[in-house]
């Protein structure tokens, strides 16, 4: 291999290894094959040297053999903290007949990794299957191999370790490693693909079968995860680790707070450089309206950025305020669209026995990573190498392609974990503002966003404001459900991205802008039998609010608050028990079965809501909610059903509401490391409590004020409930995805606990305690009427 | 501005070019190349960056480097060491058991608060060999968990102080009666 043919961004590829630190398994394989490899048996072989992704449809793209008999993985799908690269890694060991050691992954790299994206919990549904399919196919190649080498027919052999023996002679047997003798597998297959999440039928009546998976030996396993003793031992690298010889460290100096998003433009009046005259150590650096400082040492990057004086062009007065949220969706010029609509649902309404007509709340809320996003960029006039945080490597490749303006196969992205990021965090605009950074200055940056700059300038989950209207019969049978949605459109452009181009605000209005993720759809409500439905979007214009982006579970906690509230308060208007409520209007066996697991795990006793108060100061209750995350564009598919019954404590006097005990069931298909799915589980249980009581961003008619831990409050360890996690296994469904549908369950039952311990029903979350008392104290005189 | 500071860091001395304001955080980050204590909000709200000065935990993203010369530093690298002389434990153990807990529960997730959840739940279980579920939630309420770990935090800190317990019983660990309520 001369270096010559792998032309690296900014570095010669063996400094780029050096510096970074970066070692892949198996390099040294695909160096020694890429230098004997016929031309035009390019992508995989090459792996390391050239832009990818790889082809997909060439086994090589995911799996590599080596001399010792282990194999690696190269599936783009990134560790977020939520175990995902184990689960892969159990799919593929399981698929090649290997034991789980023998299977390592690589950091994801575009010149290294398959195209994945680790969102919407797709990295078991969709990354796994494309995993298998690749490894069966894999394991066909070396039994076609084999076979032809033990002379003995595919079906007689048996494979351990990636040892294949003949089942009726054992002494004839040959490694995996042998059979390949250090060359690819060279092998095109159909590969799995996907259109907007539906997975396609394959054309090819020959892919490889994928092992029945009642013979399952590691898939279905409680494999612990490695990087969780690495993570405990502090050894674990982290994005924020990262450095590169010759390095700044840089600071974003952004206005406090975003302002209206579509109308305000922060654009800077003036630099006062004498500001940060006392920090000889720090420089500007500046692009249009985007500003920050780099310094060889760390501190004088940060005082310089909190230093220096930069003059804003004031925001427009355009935000209707946290307060004055509601009202102002309410009053706006919105543009419907019908959902669903089957059946006559006026008409049933008015034939209800019960009917409830209610208003529900939900805030903006932030993404909050634990840390603020983090990035080094090391740009040079031709070339780019970013080491960032993200959810995809091969998106945040093309964002930095833009504000670099370098091609994009000059562009190396690699991923290192940040902490939590439940979406789309602040990490696009971090990587870009490194490398925007870099490339002003000539050298490697590392740019660490402060907790303000996080906080301040997030893509956060979307406010929704809910109308619902609901009937049962005497029975207590759903008859009709209306349910009419406000919300507004999300994205744009990048901060970053925005303040270097100088670009004028700008918004995606009408159409996609408006996304399929941040409206109700029929896949949130459809675990109810309900003959006439109606589920209209009233999407709101985005300019004048916050600019809004995917948050673990898009819309869903506003959505399950609303309707499980509607439905609980239909069946305290029959006089039901809740869960008894449910299971009369449910007939999809998969939601029984989690509401199920989660009542008896809970020992539920059945008894009609608010219908044991307590005179007491301090009051408990329960309350039951179901959720999923829902999928609009692949309905029925990849559903994950979930159920929760939530114990709360209500202290009346102070208005402070703990979540005492969550007990939580997820049916999320073939769970392929329970250990894993229960971990989620207990996590969402507790994120949950905090969106439920905690969480809501706060801004005025300028900015956004709640940037940092005081002004954005979070569940914190003395307030946490216990959590009771039962993983519903379903050996043969699809794995449908296990980050986020609890968390809409849990929301969903707290305010419904809520009401059974105080016989006040709130209907806008979180149930902070200013509004718990101002709740408490309008409804003191008429106990049980709803507020 | 810059001056030359001592530290004692994990049992060893280091001298350190830094102006005297500058947070230890980036002392420890930067100059000692540590990966212990993180950066994760400079207010001293969160957590991330704990350290223990002469065993108590303090924030090292709002302590001045200046205000801990003199005193001895431990992060999570030297937790195991620090555990090892002061419960007089020979030979030292690889991991600290909150750290040996923290494994068996599975309890990270994404693991970038475990260092300040560590050396938190370090100081309580050396300060109260066997704490009641009160303490512990009283304790750590200042180390924020955003992935929502917390029950699996408490599991680990209570399986730790049942195996410091009965390695004590067990004579595994030997002169720990006087040190364990510190």
């Amino acid at each position: 291999m001369s270096e010559g043919a792998n032309d690296q961004p900014g570095l010669a590829r063996r400094e780029f290894l050096k510096t970074t630190g970066v070692v892949f398994v198996g390099l040294s394989v695909a160096e020694g094959v890429g230098a004997q490899a016929p031309a035009g048996d390019a992508s995989a072989v090459q792996r390391g040297l050239v832009s990818g992704p790889p082809d997909p449809a060439q086994v090589d793209s995911y799996i590599a053999i080596h001399p010792d008999n282990t194999a690696t993985i190269f599936a783009g799908y990134v560790e977020l903290g939520q175990g995902g690269p184990t689960a892969l890694r159990q799919v593929a060991a399981e698929e090649l007949g290997l034991d789980l050691a023998q299977v390592k992954d690589v950091r994801a790299d575009t010149f290294v990794s398959t195209n994945g994206f680790t969102a919407a919990s797709r990295t078991a549904g969709i990354g796994g299957t494309e995993l298998r399919a690749a490894a069966a196919e894999a394991r066909r190649v070396l039994l076609e191999l084999a076979s032809e080498r033990l002379k003995a027919p595919a079906g007689d052999l048996i494979v351990a370790k990636g040892v294949v023996s003949v089942r009726s002679d054992p002494q004839r047997s040959v490694t995996y490693a042998d059979l390949l003798g250090g060359k690819p597998f060279n092998r095109k297959y159909e590969p799995v693909s996907y259109t907007g999440g539906i997975e396609l039928p394959r054309k090819s009546r020959d892919n490889a079968i994928p092992r029945r998976r009642d013979d399952y030996r590691i898939v279905g396993t409680r494999v612990p995860r490695p990087d969780i003793a690495e993570k405990v031992r502090g050894t674990y690298e982290y994005v924020q680790h990262v450095r590169l010889p010759g390095m700044l460290h840089g600071r974003v100096v952004w206005p406090r707070g975003q302002g209206a998003h579509g109308v305000s433009n922060p654009t800077v009046a003036g630099v006062d450089e004498a500001s940060i005259k006392g920090i000889p150590g720090a420089r500007i650096v500046r692009r249009r309206n985007f500003v920050g400082v780099v310094a060889e040492r760390e501190w004088d990057a940060v005082r310089a950025a909190r230093q220096l004086k930069v003059t804003w062009e004031p925001f427009a007065q355009a935000l209707p305020g946290h307060e004055g949220l509601f009202d102002s969706f309410r009053a706006a010029k919105t543009n419907d669209a019908t959902d669903t609509a089957t059946g006559d649902v006026n008409a049933a309404l008015s034939r209800g026995v019960h009917v409830v007509s209610a208003t529900y709340r939900g805030p903006y809320q932030s993404h909050g990573t634990m840390a603020p996003n983090c990035a080094v960029a090391d740009v040079t006039k031709d070339a780019a190498l970013v080491m960032c945080s993200d959810q995809g490597i091969y998106q945040t490749r093309n964002g930095v392609a833009r504000v670099t303006g370098l091609p994009i196969d000059k562009i190396r992205v690699q991923y290192y974990a940040g902490s939590n990021t439940y979406g789309s965090s602040c990490y696009r605009d971090a990587a870009q503002a490194a490398a925007i950074m870099s490339q002003e200055v000539g050298k490697p940056v590392r740019l660490q966003f402060s907790r303000e700059d996080e906080f301040g300038w997030d893509n956060y989950g979307p406010a929704h404001l809910a109308d619902l209207r609901a009937a049962v019969d005497a029975s207590g049978k759903l008859v009709a459900f209306e349910y009419q949605a406000w919300g507004h459109a999300g994205g744009g452009m990048d901060t970053a991205m925005q303040l270097a181009f100088g670009a004028a605000p700008q918004i995606n209005q009408a159409g996609g802008g408006f996304g399929a993720l941040f409206q109700v759809h029929v896949s949130q409500t459809d675990m109810y039998d309900v003959p006439n439905r109606l589920i209209v979007n009233r999407r709101v214009l985005g300019s004048g609010y916050l600019r809004t982006g995917a948050l673990r579970a898009p819309m869903d906690p506003s959505v399950f608050f609303a309707q499980e509230g509607v439905m609980d308060e239909l069946a305290h208007a029959a006089r039901l028990d809740p869960c008894e409520f449910r299971t009369r209007n449910i007939s999809h066996p998969r939601w029984l079965g989690v509401l199920e697991a989660a009542t008896d795990a809970a020992k539920w006793t059945p008894r009609v809501a608010a219908s044991e108060l307590s005179a007491g100061r301090v009051v408990h209750g329960r309350g039951i909610g179901l959720g999923t995350h829902h999928l609009p564009q692949n309905q029925g598919d990849r559903v994950t059903f979930a159920a929760a019954v939530v114990d709360v404590e209500v202290n009346k006097d102070n208005g402070i509401v703990v979540a005492t005990h969550v007990y939580a069931a997820m049916d999320c298909g073939l769970a392929i490391n329970p250990g894993i799915v229960e971990s989620q589980i207990v996590g969402m249980s507790n994120h949950g409590a905090s969106l439920a009581l905690k969480e809501e961003v706060q801004f005025n008619r300028t900015n956004v004020t709640s940037v940092d831990w005081n002004t954005y409050q979070t569940l914190r360890f003395r307030e946490h409930p216990a959590v009771t996690a039962i993983v519903v296994q379903q050996l043969h469904e699809k794995s449908s995805g296990a980050g986020e549908e609890v968390l809409p369950a849990v929301v969903a039952a707290i305010g419904n606990a809520f009401f059974d311990a105080t016989g006040v029903r709130i209907r806008e979350y979180p149930l902070t305690p200013r509004r718990v008392l101002a709740a408490l104290k309008s409804t003191r005189r008429a106990p049980g009427r709803s507020a | 501005m810059a001056n030359e500071l001592q530290l004692r860091v994990n049992g060893r001395m280091w001298t350190v070019t830094a102006s005297p304001d500058t947070p230890l955080l980036y002392v420890l980050t930067d100059d000692l190349a540590l990966k212990g204590p993180r950066f994760g909000c400079g207010l001293g709200q969160c957590g991330c960056c704990s350290v223990l000065a002469d065993g108590v935990e303090i924030r090292s993203c709002i302590t001045p480097t200046s205000r801990v010369v003199g005193k001895s530093l431990t992060t999570l690298e030297g937790l195991p060491a620090y555990y090892a002389a002061r419960m007089k434990v020979t030979p030292a153990p690889e991991l600290h058991p909150l750290q040996d807990a923290m494994i068996a529960e599975q309890a990270a997730q994404c693991g970038y608060c475990y260092n300040g959840q560590i050396i938190k739940g370090a100081e309580l279980l050396f300060r109260t060999a066997e704490p009641t579920e009160t303490q512990i939630r009283s304790a750590m309420n200042g180390h924020i968990c955003r992935c929502g770990t917390y029950p699996r935090i408490m599991s680990a800190i209570q399986r730790a102080a049942r195996a410091i317990a009965s390695s004590k019983r067990t004579g595994a660990l030997s002169g720990t009666k006087e040190v364990t309520h510190v």
